[in-house]
């Protein structure tokens, strides 16, 4: 007689067995993600309750929309949305056109030794946390002693104090993010770059392409699915703030906050500052729904255009 | 056959030779003027990346009377020890918080890496079936989640995390990028390894361990030293959850420091008696003595994986 096929949960009782060790090596994983990933997601119902600290997020009584309607009164979701949205945008079209430029860049000089040095000094600002990065901005624009107003004082010029000084702060934030990040996403490019088929430029050569026809030819088009990953990733947080950035610098300056305040600073205040546990959870309810309906329509939209480059 | 076409190459060859060196001529101008430009601007950036560095580690070595009268500089001006001796003079809070930065560093890194290669491993296997399910379960959390509120509860409340290193050690040991990196790299490893290993009646935890293991250097160099660094600049978590000082990790005392001086001061400047506290502290350079030990480790940590890194960071798609 002849085996038949197994079919539906036979099959998957043979192949639970047959992949035993694989499934066991995933139970560390799985039981995290399950424990401090998918748990919370529950305890979003928190912002449609009263919470009680004794009570817990499980048994609080609910109200409704009431914490949304406190946010929504509160007139800070428009500010706070648009400023995360546009430090973000800022942070990822800045920061792709650095990284890239400068992996190309890298890519086309020949000493080595000086691409080197360049890769290794260009990463150094990856290494620092957000609190020496704000000890270095202490350093540059303190009012009094700071590099920089000491230059300008030398120079004749008007000191600028940038702890109430606010339109200097959007340049300032994306120039520490560029500052910290692209070494890192230089280096990803790079990796990239590198791993691409050398005999294509060696038949460009033969063909007698210059330099820029190489580049915008063949590395620019190697480069666009590994641009498209990166963008899409970026942009699945494009609602979630640096909050590592914004604390270290703004933090709490009243002043600053008009033109700085991102949704992860205002939740995290919210919380531990106001003790708004229920404001708060609206907030991050509120920041998690738009970023998953971001990424979801962007992936949508992009899976019409090019499928290769969607995310999921 | 073979040898005509062998001879009409060869043929186009001799002919195509003196053209090819006038095109790598011409090529060879342009090559230059890319490179030339190519060194000027990126002399430029790492001028930028190399400052900020050099100053805090000059200003270190200042005294601090020079440094409040003349200023932040990139020069190195009245060398002095002052704030290194002030920072050591109780050196048992720093040492603590070294302790705890390395301790948490070390277990933090460990998990890390090995979760992170363990997951990538099983779901780059090709002939794993429920691969692709699984991976968007992971994928997901990246997507969505729950938010600082519900996370901070739960975990204080269920989880224990307050006032204890598992706060700090926990959040940062399992990242689903890492585990796309991983992924990403040993796909580049040829299955027919695995496929023969199995054919020796080798089972996939052996598999992973002896074969797959030894063939990620590059990959595992690279996590660790993404872990490291995670863990390494952690204040976030250890503002979240330590609020007794002896558990403080180096970069949140170094932001305690940081702040309390600028309260102090703040203070200071509204009794009217901004001197005084100047001279009884090195304030500023003490900041930056700081600075300097709280990062300098990690820093030198980093030509040891270099040589790894541009081959461990290579970033595939989500999917597959």
């Amino acid at each position: 007689m002849l085996r038949r096929e197994k079919k539906g949960f036979a099959k998957f009782l043979s192949d639970v067995v047959k992949f035993r060790y694989l499934l066991l090596m995933l139970i560390p994983a799985v039981v995290y993600v399950i424990l401090f990933a998918y748990l919370p997601m529950t305890g979003i119902i928190v912002a449609f309750k009263k919470y009680n600290y004794n009570q817990g997020i499980y048994k609080s009584p609910w109200v409704g929309l009431n914490n949304f309607k406190f946010l929504f009164i509160s007139k800070k979701l428009w500010p706070l949305t648009r400023n995360t949205l546009g430090y973000n945008l800022a942070f990822i079209v800045f920061g792709m056109f650095f990284q890239v430029s400068f992996a190309i860049i890298l890519n086309e000089i020949r000493c080595k030794v000086f691409k080197k040095t360049a890769q290794s000094i260009m990463f150094l600002p990856y290494f620092i946390s957000w609190v020496v990065v704000a000890a270095m901005v202490q350093a540059f624009f303190g009012y009094e002693t700071g590099l920089v107003s000491k230059l300008i004082e030398n120079a004749g010029g008007t000191k600028i104090n940038i702890t109430t000084t606010t339109w200097i702060w959007p340049f300032l934030l994306v120039f520490l993010n560029l500052f910290k990040g692209t070494g890192y996403g230089t280096v990803v490019y790079l990796a990239a770059i590198t791993g691409m088929d050398q005999e294509i430029y060696e038949a460009a050569e033969v063909d007698g392409a210059n330099v820029w026809q190489r580049i915008k030819y063949i590395t620019i088009p190697f480069l666009k699915p590994t641009m498209a990953t990166m963008f899409m990733l970026a942009l699945g947080g494009v609602f979630r703030g640096d909050f590592g950035l914004f604390y270290q610098t703004i933090g709490n300056n009243g002043q600053l906050l008009e033109v700085a305040d991102v949704l992860d600073l205002f939740i995290y205040r919210v919380m531990i500052s106001n003790n708004d546990i229920g404001m708060s959870a609206a907030a991050g309810v509120y920041q998690s729904i738009l970023c998953f309906a971001t990424i979801v329509t962007v992936n949508s939209i992009i899976k019409r255009v090019n499928p290769d480059y969607t995310l999921f | 056959m073979s040898s005509v076409t062998l001879k009409v190459s060869e043929g186009k060859k001799k002919t195509k030779t003196p053209a090819v060196t006038k095109q790598r001529k011409i090529r060879k101008v342009d090559e230059d003027i890319m490179n030339a430009i190519g060194i000027v601007i990126l002399s430029l950036v790492m001028f930028i990346c190399i400052v900020p560095f050099w100053t805090i580690i000059v200003s270190s070595f200042r005294s601090e009377s020079s440094l409040l009268t003349k200023g932040y500089s990139i020069l190195i001006k009245d060398f002095s020890l002052e704030a290194y001796e002030m920072v050591f003079r109780d050196p048992s809070k720093i040492l603590g918080a070294y302790r705890n930065t390395i301790m948490i560093t070390c277990i933090g890194t460990f998990c890390a890496v090995f979760m992170a290669t363990m997951t990538g491993y099983v779901l780059q296997r090709q002939d794993f079936p429920w691969r692709n399910k699984i991976s968007f379960f992971f994928f997901f959390t990246t997507l969505f989640s729950g938010g600082l509120v519900p996370t901070y509860l739960l975990n204080t409340k269920v989880f224990g995390f307050k006032n204890s290193y598992l706060g700090m050690i926990v959040p940062l040991m399992f990242s689903v990028w890492n585990m796309i990196i991983s992924k990403t790299f040993m796909r580049s490893i040829s299955f027919s390894l695995t496929e023969s290993a199995k054919l020796d009646g080798a089972n996939d935890i052996y598999i992973y361990f002896k074969i797959m293991f030894p063939l990620s250097k590059p990959l595992i160099a690279t996590l660790c030293l993404f872990s490291a660094l995670a863990y390494w600049n952690d204040w976030y978590f250890c503002m979240l959850y330590e609020s007794k000082e002896h558990m403080f990790n180096l970069q949140y005392f170094l932001n305690e420091i940081i702040n309390s001086i600028q309260a102090l001061k703040v203070i200071a400047s509204k009794g009217g008696d901004v001197s005084m506290t100047g001279i009884t502290l090195p304030q500023e350079t003490m900041k930056m003595a700081m600075t300097v030990i709280a990062t300098g480790p990690i820093v030198l940590l980093y030509p040891f994986v270099q040589k790894y890194f541009v081959k461990g960071l290579t970033i595939g798609s989500v999917k597959g």
